[in-house]
């Protein structure tokens, strides 16, 4: 491993050299990822990102985070950004025109003024003296010493992470569950029979079908045969004026009569 | 070269990235602008354990990435969720709050 | 200076009685005038007895004085609730008292009819007490609070049927101009405190020499203000003929009689103030002398009987101030005249209350006519009063009017040729208009038809106007018989300081000068109104008609006064409303408009929420950034 990296440990030419050619190419891809209208081409100037920086880590000695880059983070996390992409819509493109007022504007705005404060700031912080370099800590080389500090000085936060990890798989099951099962059309007719009158069987008739009187203080039928007293004049009612309907009631065993 | 190139990259990149979060109107291509700025803020430890031979950096580099990953998981469930209810993946559509 | 225990009676008893009298209410209807009466008679009886009791005194002891309570004390400022019965207050304790209680006998009579009468006697009794209070205090602020209670009790007593609404406004309008001079007394009891460290009279008088002539001259105008206030002179005066709404008995006691004279009384008091400020004196006899001219003047026009009355006692009170700023003479005569006027006044008022009573309460003089005939006691009593308002001999008002006129001229140069020659000019015109009230009235032919039925009145009413025509006749005489007044008073307004023997005129030259034109004016009203005599009031000159609006007074008070004082608070409520609601109202639209706008803010889309966010990190970047600089 030690012998395939560029020299690592101390900034050389060559690193000069891939640091330039390459850098330049990921700020390009980048911002071609903030204009593209299709969300796909996004997902892949991403992940040309990425690969990127994978190799500046590598280039910076750290090999394990570089494999680890393009194979979790690029394999795993930029696959899953495009099974989703092929589920909600794959050719939905961004409209260009923007509704919220004075955003572009203020967004630009914010851009220059952001970077401007961190590079000015990052140029006062950062002094010009040389890299230590990883060559004395790599001397075990680099997959031995995270493993020793992870295992070690990290290990809880290591433990906490792999908890993270298995509720945040938990979590996606539960939201992206659904219980929406349609009923058979077998089940919806068993339902229907077992329903608490065979009145809802068949669907209740019409009002007035079995009516026995027309008179104007007599309450008339219900589908399910019982009286509807709002059938009657309130004063008739108030006044006590009302017939029972009692006599004029489906029954069952009037039913079965027919 | 000066080893604080890659500070300044990491720190371009991650402007870039809060942009597209304020600018771009699908939620999936925002998501993926906050990964952007995740990235670059790996970039930058990576650079620092570099820069002080210690290895801690790349631990902590490390970490994000599974966090990362954790965040992208959740997220892109809720917005399959939310694609599900509203059939849009706009941002501009989940605007209930407003006044 | 002795210690008596019985003057807190003096006050005490005529004010509980009033207290009672209220409070029992209806109850006490059917006694309570017989009552209020019984207690008047027996408060005079007390200062009959304190009277005799102090000429038996020597000298310095006849003074008394009685502390009730302590009232005030405060740091250096102590006042207590003490009375003070010397010399000069005996005579105002005897005028009150006497002439209050006939005057309580008469209005049994009078307010028969009436069904507030138990009230009217417990008001009455409540003026008594305070009245007695403002002459008996030892301080002035003791006296303040008996000005006050006479306020009080002349508003009650005016607007005593305050169902009409012209009687309460009579009332709240004597009682706001008897503030206006009340500011006045506040002031000097402050200077005074300033000045001195003490209010009471004693206290004044022995720091007086030491003040400044700004300060001391400063008390006197105050003192002048208040007095103006409450005697009605110039230019305090619009009330006096207004408050003539009350019942006769009222007008009688206290416009005039008594309440009208507490002016005199306070400026008496005050002598050591005035005799120390030149520039106060004269003050004192410029307003004096105005207003003895103004009431004149307006009594000339007056149909009203009670009206003209009121302007002549304002006139006459206008000689009583004018005396008063005659240096330390002038105190005595002020006072002689006080009390000679308290006579021939009250005793015509209560004449002119007979009249109406018998004329069904008409008070158009050009309504009577030949009442001399079928009212013949009430004639004879007013003519006696009449006859000494103008200064006959040997009535009462020739002996303290013309001691008056003779100051005025004593005074000497141009101010003495002025001020005598006014009060000359004053005698003459007094001399025409009362002559004319009295022709009016009693003689001449009778300008009613029989439906009035006018008739003498009960005994009741007529026994304390003849008692009253008594001392009309003989109190001038009896007063300044050997100086006896003058004699009297000496040792409270030292007047044998000062005057320095001056005489310009001999008396009997001024009294034949008086005599003269008290003649011209009586000659001058009869003839003019002796024969027919129009019973509607005919147009007249522009001077006549500008005296019957009381020269203008009420129309100057309104323009200068009212007017502005009315637009000043329509000015400061609108700056109230618009300025300072103004400003708080536009907090309250500043906030509200913020508030909308920051509202705006709040669009609901998430990437303006991102934008402010990163804004935030700006910001702090920003912060970093400077503070490393």
């Amino acid at each position: 491993m030690l012998n395939m990296s560029l020299h690592v440990g101390s900034t050389h030419t060559p690193e000069a050299v891939l640091f330039w050619a390459m850098a330049p190419l990921a700020v390009l891809a980048a911002v071609g990822m903030l204009l593209v209208k299709k969300a796909v081409h996004s997902a892949l100037l991403l992940a040309w990102v990425m690969i990127t920086l994978a190799i500046f880590y590598i280039a910076q000695d750290a090999l394990f985070l570089g494999i680890v880059q393009v194979v979790v983070y690029t394999g795993a996390v930029m696959m899953l950004f495009l099974f989703i992409l092929m589920l909600v819509g794959v050719d939905s493109s961004d409209s260009l025109v923007e509704n919220i007022k004075g955003q572009r504007p203020a967004a630009i705005l914010a851009a220059l003024g952001f970077g401007g404060l961190l590079t000015s700031l990052i140029g006062r912080a950062v002094t010009h003296t040389d890299a230590v370099g990883l060559s004395l800590v790599n001397a075990n080389g680099n997959v031995q010493t995270i493993a020793q500090s992870l295992f070690t000085q990290y290990v809880w936060a290591f433990e906490v992470i792999s908890a993270l990890l298995i509720t945040a798989a938990l979590g996606a099951m539960v939201l992206a569950h659904s219980e929406r099962k349609h009923a058979s059309q077998r089940q919806l007719s068993v339902d229907r029979f077992r329903q608490g009158s065979l009145g809802a069987t068949a669907g209740l008739p019409a009002s007035g079908v079995y009516a026995r009187h027309n008179a104007v203080d007599v309450p008339a039928l219900l589908p399910d045969g019982t009286p509807a007293l709002t059938s009657i004049s309130p004063t008739l009612e108030a006044r006590g004026d009302i017939i029972a309907s009692e006599p004029f009631t489906l029954s069952a065993t009037e039913e079965e009569e027919d | 070269m000066d080893i604080s190139n890659y500070i300044y990259l990491s720190a371009i990149l991650f402007t870039i990235g809060a942009i597209g979060v304020v600018v771009r109107r699908n939620a999936i291509v925002v998501f993926m602008c906050v990964e952007l700025m995740l990235n670059a803020a790996n970039l930058a430890f990576v650079t620092f354990s570099r820069i002080n031979g210690n290895i801690d950096g790349q631990i902590a580099s490390f970490f994000t990435m599974v966090v990362a990953a954790c965040e992208v998981v959740v997220g892109l469930a809720i917005i399959v969720t939310m694609y599900r209810s509203c059939r849009s993946a706009s941002v501009d559509d989940a605007s209930l709050l407003k006044r | 200076m002795t210690t008596r225990n019985d003057l807190v009676y003096l006050i005490a008893l005529p004010l509980f009685s009033s207290a009672f009298l209220l409070l029992l209410g209806k109850v006490a209807n059917k006694w309570g005038h017989l009552f209020a009466t019984l207690v008047s008679a027996s408060t005079f009886g007390i200062g009959l007895y304190e009277f005799v009791a102090m000429r038996s005194r020597a000298g310095d002891a006849r003074a008394a004085t009685q502390k009730i309570f302590e009232w005030i004390s405060v740091g250096t400022f102590k006042v207590d609730a003490s009375l003070l019965l010397d010399q000069l207050s005996i005579c105002f304790v005897l005028l009150i008292t006497g002439v209050g209680t006939l005057i309580h006998i008469y209005s049994i009579a009078y307010m028969s009819h009436d069904k507030d009468r138990r009230r009217f006697f417990a008001y009455l009794n409540l003026f008594i007490a305070a009245m007695l209070l403002l002459v008996l205090g030892d301080s002035y602020l003791n006296l303040y609070v008996g000005w006050e209670g006479v306020g009080l009790a002349s508003y009650l007593l005016i607007g005593f049927w305050n169902e009409r609404p012209a009687y309460a406004t009579a009332a709240k309008k004597a009682f706001v101009a008897n503030r206006v001079g009340d500011i006045g007394l506040s002031l000097a009891i402050m200077i005074a405190f300033t000045q001195f460290g003490s209010v009471t009279f004693a206290g004044v008088k022995a720091g007086a020499p030491h003040a400044s002539p700004a300060a001391l001259t400063a008390i006197g105008a105050m003192i002048l203000l208040a007095a103006a206030g409450k005697s009605a002179q110039f230019p305090l005066q619009s009330w006096l003929g207004d408050a003539m709404a009350g019942p006769t008995p009222v007008s009688a006691l206290i416009h005039a009689a008594t309440m009208v004279t507490a002016g005199v009384y306070l400026i008496t008091r005050s002598n050591f103030i005035f005799d120390a400020s030149s520039t106060a004196r004269l003050l004192v006899v410029i307003v004096g002398a105005i207003t003895l001219l103004f009431g004149a003047i307006v009594g000339t026009a007056k149909d009203d009987i009670k009206k003209a009355l009121a302007a002549s006692t304002m006139s006459q009170i206008g000689y009583m101030i004018l005396a008063t700023g005659l240096g330390p003479i002038g105190y005595a005569f002020a006072i002689m005249h006080l009390l000679t006027h308290g006579f021939f006044k009250a005793s015509m008022f209560l004449g002119a209350g007979s009249v109406m009573h018998g004329m069904n309460d008409e008070v158009n003089m050009r309504r009577y006519g030949g009442l001399g005939k079928v009212m013949p006691i009430t004639a004879i009593t007013f003519g006696l009063g009449y006859l000494a308002i103008i200064g006959v001999p040997p009535f009462a008002g020739f002996y303290s009017k013309d001691k008056i006129i003779e100051t005025a001229f004593n005074a000497g140069g141009t101010r003495g040729l002025v001020l005598g020659g006014a009060a000359l000019l004053g005698a003459a015109i007094t001399a025409f208009y009362m002559t004319r009230v009295v022709v009016l009235t009693f003689s001449g032919k009778k300008r009613w038809d029989d439906q009035a039925h006018p008739h003498e009145s009960p005994s009741l009413m007529w026994i304390p106007m003849v008692l009253l025509s008594v001392g009309s006749v003989a109190s001038g005489y009896l007063l300044s018989k050997g100086s006896a007044l003058v004699h009297w008073l000496a040792p409270v307004v030292n007047p044998t300081s000062a005057e320095g023997g001056k005489e310009l005129m001999r008396p009997i030259v001024v009294s034949e000068l008086a005599l003269g034109v008290v003649i011209l004016g009586v000659f001058t009203a009869i003839v003019k109104y002796g024969k027919n005599v129009p019973v509607e009031a005919p147009h007249g000159s522009v001077l006549t008609r500008f005296a019957r609006r009381d020269l203008g007074q009420d129309d100057f008070n309104h323009r200068v006064l009212v007017l502005p004082g009315q637009a000043i608070t329509k000015g400061l409520v609108a700056m109230d409303f618009s300025f300072i609601d103004g400003v708080v109202r536009a907090v309250g639209w500043v906030l509200s408009y913020f508030s909308q706008s920051l509202k705006k803010v709040q669009n609901g889309y998430v990437r303006s929420y991102a934008l402010l966010m990163t804004a935030g990190a700006i910001a702090l970047l920003a912060t970093i950034w400077l503070v490393t600089l």
